[in-house]
């Protein structure tokens, strides 16, 4: 296989654009697909200072280098979720890709912060931890973005991710999380502007992207999200992909580019009869009295401990 | 070959020589799921794999709410 733009030998085929690259060219192309998603949704404006939320995986890390590279000023934020040696590792990883950079990584622990981990508020909600996970990192994530004075939050939702969660969201017509399902939100009272640069971007790309940069990240999956839906959805949209490269992006932009506006309409003619007050307890806004956050962390906190599943053995 | 496949870790051995896409189909993996690695450089679906090569099968599926 030969590079598409050079013909030097190639590293990788990116079936989606029905194309081979070298490492030269495959890493530009990723610098300059997020460059255009970028531009494409109007992210950030040249000077801004971003926020990036880091996991220690390959797309949140991803995301800090190719904006590093572009020029944007950048701070880490990484969550301790409290999810035993998985947790311990990932940060590891955050922490020595800053330490490289000389890059400031802001960290908060859950339990350090708000007496609980994902482990111990799964089962408190008796909620998946999925969705604990997701609260307390949005929660996080906003807040720290605002105390620190960012222009925005960057994530590192990738093509696939968000495919998955649009497929998700159709099968149930989860109008309401359509019509939320932007590329960019922007900030209003009480939230900060939140972005998605590497949409993109595949998280085969992302990954390949990592290996021929040498960033190490945490390859090991998450112990506790085994089995969940996303997953299921992702394999299920990888199985229409292998016969029909470029269904994923088709599926999503179009999405975007035909479909949104009119659940955007829809929902926003209810959502602004929903009045939004601050958290008694935080300050964030709710709908009710205490957010979702202080009441799941309120439990979380009273509840015993609970040890995170360990890695699966090597066979 | 000595082939590392993770998620979880474990070690196989597979004769060559053998292209990529004929190792993954032996393995029942899918492509979009995967990446294929060689002393820690990228190879493509058409690269020959020789007996002594040392390989990595990387899934790059990460899943849960970000």
């Amino acid at each position: 296989m030969k590079c598409r733009v050079c013909k030097a030998p190639a590293v990788i085929d990116v079936r989606r654009h029905n194309a081979n690259f070298c490492q030269p060219h495959f890493l530009k192309l990723c610098r300059d697909q997020v460059g255009k998603a970028i531009d494409q949704f109007a992210m950030l404006s040249p000077g801004e200072r971003v926020l990036v939320a880091v996991s220690g995986g390959k797309d949140s890390l991803a995301l800090w280098d190719v904006l590093l590279d572009l020029g944007y000023e950048t701070d880490g934020l990484y969550v301790g979720l409290g999810i035993g040696d998985y947790s311990e590792s990932s940060a590891d990883y955050a922490r020595a890709f800053a330490e490289d950079r000389d890059r400031r990584l802001v960290e908060v622990d859950l339990r350090e912060t708000h007496g609980y981990d994902i482990p111990t508020g799964a089962k408190s909600a008796r909620r998946a931890p999925c969705s604990v996970c997701g609260i307390s990192k949005r929660h996080v994530f906003d807040r720290a973005a605002l105390d620190g004075g960012y222009d925005a939050l960057a994530t590192g939702h990738n093509l696939d991710d968000e495919a998955a969660v649009l497929f998700g969201n159709v099968l149930r017509w989860e109008t309401e999380y359509l019509a939320r399902q932007q590329p960019v939100l922007p900030a209003r009272d009480g939230f900060p502007r939140k972005i998605k640069p590497l949409i993109r971007l595949g998280e085969r790309e992302t990954a390949a992207y990592c290996i021929l940069r040498g960033i190490d990240y945490e390859v090991e999956e998450c112990p506790m999200a085994a089995g969940n839906k996303h997953l299921g959805y992702k394999e299920a949209l990888n199985a229409v992909e292998t016969t029909s490269p470029g269904s994923k992006q088709q599926f999503y932009f179009g999405y975007l580019e035909r479909a949104a506006a009119l659940f955007t309409a829809c929902e926003g003619e209810s959502a602004d009869g929903i009045a939004l007050a601050p958290c008694a307890n935080c300050g964030a806004p709710t709908p009710g009295e205490v957010c979702a956050f202080c009441r799941l962390a309120e439990r979380a906190a009273r509840t015993q401990a609970v040890a995170a599943p360990v890695r699966k053995a090597a066979s | 070959m000595k082939v590392l496949l993770r998620n979880p870790r474990r070690e196989l051995e597979v004769d060559g020589p053998i292209r990529v896409i004929a190792l993954l189909d032996r393995l029942d993996l899918n492509r979009e799921s995967v990446l294929v690695i060689r002393e820690d450089t990228l190879v493509p679906g058409d690269a020959l794999l020789e007996d002594h090569d040392q390989i990595e099968i990387r899934p790059v599926i990460s899943g849960g709410f970000r």
